[in-house]
């Protein structure tokens, strides 16, 4: 691994981050808060991986980043199911529309 | 600057270029091809972290099923006057201040942090080692996450389904 380090990786995923938190907190679309959650997943395996590699622990790191790879499939099937029941309900995914309980 | 520097940069920009693209497009179907190559990127990281399983694993899943069912979900919900993205509560310049404080911080967490780093070994086929992980010493959490899956799968489709009343 010539020239880089952990801080390039490190960098990296602050920045995923930060775009991610970014999405979830401009969007008012269902499925684009979705896609934001989706970065701050990957910006979290990238860490894992990282670590794991520049540590020398084994596979740890790796096994992990699978598990958030695993529950993130759930959520987005989950997600994205309860997205379309709401379409079906409100006819839109503005998650500002629905406040039904709130009034 | 050795080539393997040179890869680094060429793939965060991919990386982080998609990601804007995710953040900032007003369109969500392009938001949706923008995250392709975002996961693509991040693939393509792993690679180069000497992770050669989870790279595959990533484009298998992420590319070829959360995206595509992100993508499906787009098209079967999308509409011509949803184009109005932004959010009424917090508009676009407190969120790029928010984000900006947070991402300042982790950055300065980052640099006084002590990392305990050694010599990254030569990197080397990782699918026997995490086989071996999964069916030994995470042989639980493996199995509970199977189950997480059947049931978050059953649950998506219980939930997405038309109500046949009657």
């Amino acid at each position: 691994m010539g020239g880089l380090s952990l801080g390039h990786f490190v960098t990296l995923s602050g920045i995923l981050f930060a775009l991610g938190l970014f999405t979830v907190v401009t969007r008012r679309n269902a499925i684009g808060i979705l896609m934001g959650v989706e970065l701050v997943l990957n910006s979290a395996n990238v860490n894992y991986v990282a670590f794991a590699r520049y540590a020398n622990a084994g596979y740890d790191g790796q096994v992990f980043a699978i598990f958030v790879i695993m529950l993130a499939a759930a959520e987005a099937a989950i997600g994205l199911a309860i997205v379309l029941g709401i379409y079906q309900t409100f006819e839109t995914i503005d998650v500002e529309a629905t406040d039904r309980l709130r009034r | 600057m050795s080539i393997t520097v040179a890869v680094f940069y060429l793939l965060a920009a991919v990386t982080v270029g998609s990601a804007l693209g995710v953040a900032f497009s007003n369109s969500i179907v392009y938001s949706a091809f923008a995250l392709m190559g975002t996961l693509l990127g991040v693939a393509a990281m792993f690679v180069l972290l000497g992770a050669d399983f989870l790279g595959v694993v990533q484009l298998l899943v992420y590319v070829g099923g959360i995206l595509v069912l992100t993508l499906f979900a787009v098209m079967l919900t999308h509409r011509i006057s949803d184009v109005n993205v932004s959010n009424r509560a917090v508009g676009r310049l407190p969120a790029l201040v928010l984000v900006g404080i947070a991402f300042g911080w982790m950055l300065w967490a980052a640099r006084r942090a002590v990392w305990v780093v050694k010599n990254p070994e030569a990197p080397a086929p990782t699918t026997y080692g995490i086989g071996n992980a999964f069916l030994t010493h995470y042989v639980l959490p493996f199995e509970i996450a199977s189950i997480v899956l059947l049931a978050a799968l059953i649950g998506a489709v219980v939930v997405s389904r038309k109500e046949v009343k009657g």
